[in-house]
């Protein structure tokens, strides 16, 4: 019996079956992968486990012990923590306030301050972790506040550390550095279950992997050796995917966006660019680089200070989303869940709420055709999904992305397509499918641009390339030009250190 | 058994469940409760809650808060009663009224919207300016209605029910058609769920939000007309705390005071829960200071089911 064992774990959710009968063991000291495509149960297993929620049926086992747990309390009592995607810090408190909070050292209620700093920073000195703890937590970078939630488990002596996706928002620098404090707890015999879409992470990092799929265990390796990416692949979506970009040449026709000088508060350096019907325009850079800074001014979500913007020759006046949409000019912010759904509001209104105007005479609705545009593109996006009237906030991060996607396909007219980061926390399979859609979607005449971090998906997919680098556009590649080291270059601030990535970033 | 039980009254009617259910029991316990007259007079005794909940059912689920509506209906009563007086003409007034209701709740929209002020402070403020003017224009003391044609709006019977329970049934029903089949109130329910994924979509935010505060204050000007002429003249002390009243009765229907979520049949019946303890709790001689009580525990645990409901359903 390993220390940490999941045993028969089943769990249904309304309308769906979560988890069916998952078991699997790991050992002590060991970096623990979890893979599987958006829906097939990570975050489920992950909250069963956290205290969070509770499974129908089968336990999980510590030492053999069967852990029962009322609530997340209840588990990080029992040293379970689980690190999630947004996290969970008060940022009005400093570092060491954060990691003492419900357990003060206080006397008569008085926070014994000087004994907090002591215990903070001398657990946090062992465990390797290098934060200045009197910092307040809305002063530091993204990763930094990454560090302070590994730093409250090491606090509280964990025996299980759970981390979900904990790099989707660090800059390569800042990833190294938690995968040194990893490798430091896995020396220390903690356990550690390792959420993540990254293969090469998982590769890196893990002893052994877990792969879930639909809810049921797909496969499970004791040991990475001999283990390939492409079996991993195949496991999470059941199939095999050679080539998961699919690029096909496409012939770009007239400019149909061209920017000219713009700028605003943000993004004080005038930027200009162009994107072609039929074209898919990548921007790369790293985090803070101006890039979702530069689409929020083309697309009014930010007021600009200067510059044109002109689609199909016609310059557009109005600096607000409203404007942008009737111009023929859509935006997917990056940020899903606060830019993108409505939450509370069922997939239907999701969709149409842009296009409700086109389903109203004198402002009253036409249901018919509101229901019918909603399940055609619940059908053609393949919205994974009960009824249309389920609410937005239960669908998978892929799911929910298609259902923004598909807000805007229902705009009758949509000449630019912007995706700021368009596969996020999305499995494999349900990229593919987006990538095939940006695809029909530029060979109907859109131009499309793209802005990624993710270095192969902006060469895998983009006609051309444009790098921005500290607020500028630094470099621009057509697709015969696309060369990984030179792109890389141009991301990179040569003169200055490489910058920490921006606080606003966190959320 | 009790799955099934929890199944019903945690689902989507749950409410309407348990107000049939409290219906039923209190036409069976209350003597005299089930009679015409006593329905009737129950009905007249909600309209004015009723009428302003319309509206304010949209303010909250746009995530906002209106406490300025009594001020309104009381001040649009004086305006109604003084205007026609001084004009000889009643439909003047009733008119001066609604423009006057419309023009504070406009205002209200602009500073809330435009301005950012938060929406508790905005209608705080209006709340007690405008009651001054209705206490200035009156000098403080209630003044009479010149014409006996003002007080048939709420004496007129159709069809043996009351002209003011018709308009409060026709206005449930528009606004019921508003919030589910137009596009201001699909807009207003998805501000509600989430200001800013909205704007980025498309819909104008700014304008949208004025507009349910400017229709709300039209409606509490119908209201402080009706108010005024059932008790027969302008009161500028008049609805005092009806703010409250509305709210908790919406919330009491379901509407979720983060937004993004209500119904008119929910608020319907809120209105009505709240008018059948009132109309009981009379009918059974409860003193008055004991009906508080009553009124607040019946909130509490509207809101205690309201929560478990959700948690039912997954949202947390």
């Amino acid at each position: 019996m390993s220390f940490l064992d999941f045993s028969r774990i089943t769990k249904t959710y309304p309308g769906v079956k979560a988890l069916s009968d998952v078991s699997f063991g790991v050992g002590k000291g060991a970096v623990h992968g979890l893979m599987g495509e958006n829906g097939a149960g990570k975050s489920t297993l992950i909250k069963i486990l956290s205290g969070d929620q509770h499974a129908d049926e089968g336990e999980i086992r510590i030492d053999g012990k069967v852990q029962a747990y009322a609530s997340t309390r209840d588990a990080f009592d029992n040293g379970v923590i689980v690190i999630h995607q947004e996290l969970q810090l008060v940022p009005e408190l400093t570092v060491a306030e954060n990691l003492s909070l419900g357990r003060f050292p206080a006397s008569a209620g008085v926070i014994a301050r000087g004994k907090m700093l002591e215990d903070v920073g001398a657990k946090l000195k062992s465990a390797g972790i290098d934060i200045d703890i009197s910092r307040k937590v809305k002063t530091l970078s993204i990763g930094e506040r990454q560090m302070v939630e590994i730093a409250k488990a090491i606090m509280l002596d964990a025996r299980v550390i759970a981390l979900d996706e904990p790099t989707s928002s660090l800059s390569s620098r800042e990833s190294e550095i938690l995968f040194a404090l990893i490798d430091r707890l896995r020396g220390e015999g903690k356990v550690i279950i390792y959420v993540s879409h990254r293969l090469d992470e998982v590769f890196r990092l893990c002893d052994s992997l877990t792969v879930l799929r639909d809810g049921k265990l797909a496969a499970h390796h004791a040991s990475l050796k001999g283990v390939t990416r492409d079996q991993v692949v195949a496991e999470m979506v059941g199939r095999e995917i050679s080539d998961i970009w699919g690029f096909r040449p496409r012939k770009a026709g007239d400019v149909r966006l061209k920017v000219e000088a713009i700028s605003g508060e943000k993004l004080k350096a005038p930027a200009s660019f162009e994107a072609r019907a039929g074209e898919i325009v990548g921007f790369f850079g790293l985090i803070g680089a101006g890039r979702s800074e530069l689409m929020r001014l083309v697309f009014g979500a930010d007021p600009r200070s200067g510059g044109t913007i002109i689609v199909d020759g016609k310059a557009i006046h109005a600096a607000d989303p409203h404007g942008a949409i009737r111009a023929g000019i859509v935006l997917c912010s990056e940020d899903r869940k606060h830019d993108g759904i409505i939450q509370g509001r069922s997939i239907e209104e999701n969709i149409n709420i842009s296009s409700r105007r086109h389903h109203a005479r004198f402002g009253i609705l036409n249901r018919a055709s509101e229901i019918a545009t909603a399940e055609t593109f619940i059908k053609k996006l393949k919205v994974r999904t009960p009824s249309r009237k389920q609410d937005i906030i239960n669908l998978s991060g892929g799911n929910q992305q298609k259902v923004i996607l598909g807000r805007w396909l229902s705009e009758q007219g949509v000449r630019v397509l912007i995706v700021d980061e368009p596969t996020r926390g999305i499995d494999v399979g349900a990229k593919a499918e987006i990538y095939e859609l940006l695809y029909q979607l530029a060979e109907d005449g859109m131009a499309i641009v793209v802005v990624s971090s993710e270095l192969p998906e902006v060469m895998g997919i983009c006609d051309r390339i444009l790098v921005m680098c500290g607020g500028r556009v630094s470099a621009e590649l057509s697709r015969d030009q696309f060369d990984e080291k030179a792109i890389l270059a141009a991301a990179l601030p040569d003169t200055k250190p490489p910058t920490p990535s921006h606080p606003e970033d966190l959320t | 058994m009790t799955d099934q039980l929890k199944k019903i009254l945690l689902g989507e009617q749950g409410l309407v469940v348990i107000f049939v259910v409290a219906f039923a029991l209190v036409s069976l316990l209350v003597p005299n409760f089930l009679t015409d007259r006593n329905m009737l007079g129950l009905l007249q005794s909600v309209v004015t809650v009723g009428i302003v909940a319309c509206t304010m059912m949209f303010c909250l689920a746009a995530r906002d808060f209106d406490l300025s509506v009594g001020s309104i209906v009381a001040f649009a009563g004086m305006v109604a009663v003084m205007a026609s007086n001084y004009t000889g003409s009643i439909l003047l007034g009733l008119l001066a009224a609604i423009a006057c209701g419309a023009f504070v709740g406009f205002i209200n929209g602009v500073v809330i919207a435009k301005f950012r002020i938060n929406a508790l402070i905005t209608t705080l403020a209006t709340m007690q300016i405008v009651r001054g003017l209705a206490l200035i224009a009156s000098d403080g003391r209630a003044v009479g209605i010149n014409s006996p044609d003002f007080y048939q709006l709420a004496l007129s019977k159709f069809l043996g029910i009351p002209t003011p329970v018709w308009v409060l049934a026709l206005l449930f029903c528009i606004f019921g058609f508003v919030l589910n089949r137009t596009v201001f109130g699909k807009n207003t329910l998805a501000i509600g769920g989430n200001p800013e994924a909205s704007r980025l979509a498309g819909v104008n935010v700014d304008r949208t939000r004025i507009w349910i505060f400017a229709l709300q204050g039209v409606v509490c000007g119908i209201a402080g007309i009706l108010l005024a002429s059932r008790i027969t003249s302008g009161q500028p002390n008049a609805a005092v705390g009806l703010e409250l009243s509305v709210i908790s009765a919406c919330v009491l229907g379901g509407v979720s005071l983060a937004g993004g979520r209500a119904t008119m049949s929910g608020v319907i019946v809120g209105v009505l829960i709240m008018g059948i303890a009132e109309n009981a709790m009379n009918l059974l001689n409860i003193p008055a200071f004991y009906q508080y009580i009553v009124r607040g525990v019946i909130l509490l645990l509207a809101v205690l089911l309201d929560n478990l409901r959700s948690s039912a359903l997954g949202r947390r």
